[in-house]
C-alpha cells in the first residue's frame, strides 16, 4: 500500500462546500436573531462632537442603537497582543466604538440592531453626528515630522515603537568596495478574503454563557481577548470558527466588532448577527505591509556580499493591531539577511500611527517585505559589479555545510539545501536560452525581463519561551486528541483552525498512515473553543509544522498504549510486538495478531487490560517545537512589457519550493498557486490609495485590483524535500511561500526588462502607467 | 410596514411563493427566505461573483438582481446541481482537481462554469481564463479551477451531454 503521507488525495472537506452545505458565519440562522450594522466615520481624523441617535431609535424594526458612551463600563477597549520590548512601545488599545475621536475614515462610532439588515442600514442614515474635523496625516513619513498631526496625545511624533537590533559602523560602509543604496516602498495591501468577516453572537442568561461564532484563524485567542474585553471568564465564553472563507493574516487579528455584538447579545439577550460588508472590509479589516524600507548593501567587487543595513519606517495605523508590533520588527528583521550568508546585518524599525486603518499580518507578515528588499538590492548590487543576478546569489547563498545556520540576526536556520533548489529551478527554466532570445526580441523591440527570487522565510513560530521573549502575549505550542473508538473510527482533535487550507485532510492522513486505518475511518474536529483544549492559531505557515506535528505524537501515543493492550492479549512482551498497517504482529509469527480495531475494541470495554493500563484509546499530544521552520526556494518570473502602454504580462512563472515533507502534494501545489497569485498582485496591481486627507480611494473591487484568472499563465511549480529537524513530520510550512518570493521575482522580471530605458527602480504596484511614464522618462533622458 | 410585493419562481425545481419587500435582492431572497445559503455574498459592487446562480439558464450575479425581477421565472443554484445519485460533474471536477481551498467562492466559480459550458462545450486554457473574469478567488490562483472546468469540459463531452444537465431543476 502506498503511504498516505505525501499522496496527493482528495480533500475530505471538498463535498460539503461542493454542495452548498458548508456553514459559514453567515449561513448561522438562530430563532429570534436580530441583526447589526456599523456606523462609521467619513474622516480620517476628527472629534465627535455629538451623536444623535434619537431619529434612528424610533424606526420601526430598530430594537436598540448604540454608541461608544452607551457601552462604556459594560466592555473594554481590544488590546493588542504583541507588546515588544526594548523598543518604548506605545500601545493604542481600539475602543469599542469611537467617542471622542474618530483616527482613521471607517472606524465605527455607533451600531444599529434592528430585525433584519436592510432595516439596520435604513436606521444608519437616521443617526446625525456632528464632527469638528481635524487635519490628518497618511503617511509614516510625515506623520514623524514635529508639525504632524497627532493621533494619540501621549505619543509624540506619533512614533509607536523604536527597534533596533544589531550595529554596524559607518566605516564597513564608507570603506566597502562598493555600496548598494536603495529606498524601497512596499506598499499598503487588503487582504481580501472572499468572505468578509462576521459573528453571531448568542447568550444565555440563565448560565451566563456566550457562545460566539466568527470568522476566526485562531478561536482560542479571541477567547483569551474577548475573555478580558467582555469580562466572561474563558469557562463561559465560546468561540466557534465555523468554515472560514479565507483569512490571509485578516482574521487573526482581534477587532472590535466582534466584541461589540456580543456585548449586546448580552445587553438585548438576543442573539446578534454582524456581517461586513465588502466596502466596510477595505476600511475596518487590518491592512498588510506599508513599509518603507531603505537599503544600504556593502560587498565586495567579486559579488561578495559583506554588510547589510536596513531602515524600515512602518506604518502602523491608528490603532497597534494584534500582532501589529511584531511585523515590521521581529517578522521582518530577523530576515532581512535572507538566504545569503551575510556576516553583518543591523536593522533599525520605526513603527508610526497614522489616520489610516491598522496594519497586522498578511500572508507572510514581515518576511515578505525582507524578502524584498533582499532579492532587490542583491540585483542592483549584481547591476553595479556587472555580475549575473544568478551567480551573485550562487557566491552568496548559504552553503549546505553551514546549517544549522547561525545568522547575522541571531536566528539558526533549520536546515537547507539552497543551491539544489536554484539548480531545480534553472534546469525547468533554460537560462541560456532565455537570454539568447531576450537579445534577440529585443531586437524586434520587444522587451523581456527575467526575474529571481532565492528566498527562505521564518515560519512555525515558536518555541513558546522565545515568544515571551519578544513579549508575544501567548504561547505557540499546539496540542492534539486523537480518540479511537470502539469501533475503530478516529476522531482528531487540533487546535489548528482551518479556513481553506485543507487541514481536514492533512491531519486525517497523517493519523490514517500510522494507524494504518482507512482515510474515510478518521474525522477532524477544529475551530470550537469548547472541544479544543487549546490552539495558537493558523498563520505563519504554522498549522502543519507545529499543529501537524501534535497530531503526529498524539497518534504514537495510541500507538504505544495499544502495544500494550495487543502484547498483553498475545501473551507476549512490548518488545516482542510489531505494528505495520494496522496490525500488531508477534515478531516471527504472524498468525498471532490483532488490528488496531480490535485492541481499540479491548481497550474502550476494558474487559482484560494490562496491569496499570486505564481503559480507552486516547493519545494526547502539547507540542512545543525547539525552533522556527525555513522554508526556502527559487522562484523565476519572466515577463514581458508593452512598450506602448507599459503593461506587464507574465510570459513564465516557474516555482521551486522546499516546505519540507510534502503530506498532500495536490494541496500543497494549491497553496503555492494561490500564494504566488497574491504575490504577483502586490507586485503589478494591488496597493491601498489613500488621499491626504486619509480617504481610501481604492475601497471597493471595482477600485482595487484583485488577480483573475486571465492575469496568469500556468504556474510551473515543483518542489525539493530537505526535511527540517525540528519537529517529528520534517515539514516546514508553505501557506506563505508565493507571496514571499513573487513580488521581488516579478520587480526584478521587469527591471531587467526595462533595462534598455535604463529605469533603476519602480515601487510596486508596476501598474501600467507608472511602467509607460518611467519608459517615456527613461526615452527622454536619451 | 413598506410595500410589499409577491413572488414566485421555481428555484432548483421546486416552486417558492413569497411576499417581501420589493427591494430586496435575489441573493437575499434565496438565503433568507429560502434558506439557500450555499450562494454566498462576497462584495457589494457586482465584482466578485461569489453569488453568481443561473437565471432560466444563464448566469447572473444574484446580488445584482431584485428578487422581484426574478419572478416567473426558472433558478439554479449550488444547491441544485447534484443529484440523489451523486455529485455533478463540475462539482465532480473541482473536487478532483482541487478547485477550490476556502470554498467561499467555489458555488458561484462552478455556476459560472456551467454558464461557459452551456455555451462552448470545448473551451481552450485561455477561453476558460476569459470566462472566470466576473469570479474572483483569493486562494487558489485559478490554476486548479482552470483545470476542473477543462476536466468537467471533458467528462460532459464523453457523456454526451451537450448542455449541462442540472439534476433536479431542469428536470422537474
Amino acid at each position: 500500500m502506498a503511504s498516505l503521507i505525501g499522496s496527493a488525495v482528495r480533500r475530505k472537506e471538498d463535498p460539503r462546500l461542493l454542495t452548498g452545505n458548508g456553514c459559514f458565519t453567515d449561513d448561522i440562522k438562530l430563532t429570534g436573531m436580530v441583526h447589526a450594522a456599523f456606523l462609521r466615520s467619513p474622516h480620517a481624523h476628527a472629534r465627535i462632537i455629538r451623536v444623535d441617535t434619537e431619529k434612528a431609535r424610533s424606526l420601526p424594526g430598530v430594537t436598540a442603537v448604540f454608541t461608544g458612551l452607551d457601552l462604556a463600563g459594560k466592555m473594554k477597549a481590544v488590546p493588542a497582543m504583541w507588546f515588544l520590548p526594548g523598543c518604548d512601545l506605545k500601545p493604542k488599545d481600539r475602543p469599542a466604538l469611537a467617542t471622542d475621536k474618530v483616527r482613521y475614515a471607517g472606524e465605527a462610532v455607533a451600531v444599529v440592531i434592528a430585525e433584519n439588515r436592510y432595516v439596520a442600514r435604513d436606521a444608519l442614515d437616521l443617526i446625525e453626528v456632528d464632527y469638528e474635523v481635524l487635519p490628518a496625516v497618511v503617511s509614516q513619513e510625515l506623520a514623524m515630522q514635529d508639525d504632524a498631526a497627532l493621533l494619540h496625545d501621549d505619543v509624540p511624533n506619533n512614533l509607536a515603537l523604536l527597534w533596533k537590533a544589531g550595529e554596524i559602523p559607518d566605516e564597513v560602509f564608507a570603506d566597502a568596495e562598493v555600496v548598494v543604496k536603495q529606498r524601497l516602498y512596499n506598499q499598503r495591501v487588503i487582504p481580501s478574503p472572499m468572505e468578509t468577516r462576521g459573528a453571531v453572537a448568542q447568550y444565555n442568561p440563565g448560565s451566563g454563557e456566550m457562545t460566539l461564532w466568527c470568522t476566526s484563524q485562531n478561536p482560542h485567542i479571541h477567547r483569551l481577548i474577548y475573555a478580558d474585553v467582555l469580562g466572561i471568564p474563558e469557562t463561559k465564553l465560546r468561540i466557534i470558527a465555523p468554515d472560514v472563507g479565507g483569512g490571509f493574516g485578516a482574521k487573526i487579528a482581534t477587532y472590535t466588532e466582534e466584541a461589540v455584538v456580543a456585548c449586546i447579545a448580552r445587553e438585548i439577550q438576543k442573539p446578534v448577527k454582524w456581517v461586513e460588508e465588502r466596502k466596510e472590509h477595505f476600511m475596518a479589516t487590518s491592512h498588510g505591509r506599508d513599509e518603507v524600507l531603505e537599503v544600504e548593501l556593502a560587498g565586495t567587487k567579486d559579488g561578495r556580499i559583506t554588510a547589510l543595513r536596513v531602515t524600515n519606517t512602518a506604518n502602523l495605523g491608528a490603532y497597534l493591531s494584534t500582532f501589529g508590533a511584531g511585523c515590521p520588527t521581529i517578522d521582518f528583521g530577523l530576515m532581512v539577511t535572507g538566504a545569503y550568508a551575510i556576516p553583518q546585518a543591523a536593522v533599525v524599525t520605526y513603527g508610526v500611527y497614522t489616520n489610516t486603518t491598522p496594519t497586522d499580518a498578511y500572508r507572510g507578515a514581515g518576511k515578505p517585505e525582507a524578502t524584498y528588499q533582499i532579492e532587490r538590492a542583491i540585483d542592483l548590487f549584481a547591476d553595479k559589479i556587472g555580475m549575473d543576478p544568478v551567480e551573485v546569489r550562487r557566491i552568496n547563498l548559504v552553503p549546505n555545510d553551514a546549517f544549522p545556520y547561525n545568522s547575522a540576526m541571531g536566528v539558526t536556520y533549520d536546515s537547507g539545501d539552497y543551491q539544489k533548489a536554484l539548480d531545480k529551478a534553472l534546469e525547468i527554466f533554460d537560462y541560456e536560452a532565455f537570454r539568447e532570445e531576450q537579445k534577440e526580441q529585443r531586437q524586434k523591440g520587444k522587451y523581456l525581463g527575467v526575474g529571481f527570487s532565492t528566498y527562505v522565510e521564518l515560519c512555525g513560530f515558536g518555541p513558546s519561551a522565545v515568544a515571551g521573549a519578544i513579549g508575544f502575549q501567548g504561547g505557540v505550542w499546539e496540542n492534539s486528541t486523537v480518540r479511537v473508538h470502539p469501533g475503530g473510527t478516529v476522531t482528531v482533535f487540533t487546535g489548528t483552525s482551518p479556513h481553506g487550507q485543507g487541514t481536514a485532510t492533512t491531519f486525517c492522513q497523517i493519523v490514517a498512515e500510522k494507524l494504518g486505518v482507512p482515510l474515510s475511518d478518521v474525522e477532524l474536529v477544529s475551530g470550537d473553543t469548547q472541544s479544543v483544549s487549546m490552539g495558537w492559531g493558523t498563520y505563519g505557515s504554522r498549522a502543519t509544522a507545529v499543529g501537524g506535528a501534535a497530531v503526529s505524537l498524539a497518534t504514537d501515543r495510541v500507538i504505544e498504549k495499544a502495544r500494550k493492550i495487543a502484547a498483553h492479549e498475545l501473551e507476549t512482551t512490548v518488545d516482542q510486538i510489531e505494528f505495520i498497517a494496522g496490525q500488531f504482529t508477534v515478531k516471527g509469527d504472524l498468525s498471532r495478531s490483532r488490528t488496531i480495531q480490535q485492541i481499540a475494541r479491548s481497550a474502550n470495554y476494558a474487559w482484560n487490560l494490562p496491569e496499570g493500563v486505564e481503559p480507552a484509546l486516547e493519545g494526547q499530544s502539547f507540542f512545543d517545537p525547539s525552533n522556527f521552520v525555513y522554508p526556502f526556494g527559487t522562484h523565476i518570473c519572466v515577463v514581458e512589457v508593452d512598450e506602448g502602454t507599459g503593461e506587464v504580462e507574465i510570459k513564465r512563472y516557474i516555482a521551486v519550493d522546499d516546505v519540507g515533507r510534502v503530506i498532500n502534494p495536490l494541496l500543497a501545489e494549491g497553496q503555492v498557486h494561490g500564494g504566488i497569485a497574491q504575490g504577483v498582485g502586490q507586485a503589478l496591481w494591488e496597493g491601498a490609495v489613500y488621499t491626504e486627507q486619509g480617504q481610501l480611494q481604492s475601497g471597493t473591487f471595482m477600485d482595487y485590483t484583485m488577480p483573475k484568472a486571465r492575469f496568469f499563465p500556468p504556474i510551473e511549480s515543483a518542489f525539493t524535500e530537505t526535511l527540517s529537524p525540528v519537529n517529528p513530520l520534517g515539514a516546514k510550512g508553505i501557506g506563505e511561500t508565493g507571496t514571499t518570493a513573487a513580488p521581488p521575482a516579478v520587480v526584478n522580471a521587469v527591471m531587467d526588462a526595462l533595462k534598455p530605458f535604463g529605469v533603476a527602480a519602480l515601487d510596486m504596484p508596476l501598474t501600467p502607467e507608472k511602467v509607460w511614464r518611467a519608459i517615456r522618462s527613461g526615452r527622454d533622458k536619451e | 410596514m413598506a410595500h410589499q410585493a409577491e413572488v414566485s419562481m421555481k428555484v432548483n425545481g421546486a416552486e417558492s411563493k413569497s411576499v417581501i419587500e420589493p427591494r430586496m435582492l435575489l441573493v437575499h431572497y434565496l438565503r433568507e427566505e429560502l434558506n439557500l445559503t450555499g450562494t454566498h455574498i462576497g462584495c457589494d459592487t457586482s465584482q466578485c461573483g461569489a453569488c453568481t446562480v443561473l437565471l432560466d439558464g444563464d448566469p447572473v450575479k444574484s446580488c445584482t438582481v431584485l428578487a422581484v425581477q426574478a419572478n416567473g421565472k426558472s433558478i439554479t443554484t449550488v444547491e441544485g446541481l447534484a443529484s440523489k445519485e451523486g455529485l455533478h460533474p463540475i462539482q465532480m471536477s473541482f473536487w478532483e482537481k482541487h478547485g477550490l481551498q476556502c470554498g467561499f467562492c467555489t458555488p458561484g466559480v462552478m455556476i459560472a462554469a456551467i454558464g461557459l459550458l452551456n455555451e462552448n462545450p470545448d473551451p481552450s486554457e485561455e477561453e476558460i481564463r476569459l470566462a472566470l473574469e466576473g469570479v474572483i478567488c483569493r486562494c487558489t490562483g485559478y490554476q486548479f479551477i482552470v483545470d476542473a472546468v477543462k476536466h468537467a469540459a471533458q467528462t460532459l463531452r464523453e457523456a454526451g451531454e451537450t448542455k449541462v444537465a442540472m439534476a433536479d431543476s431542469m428536470k422537474a
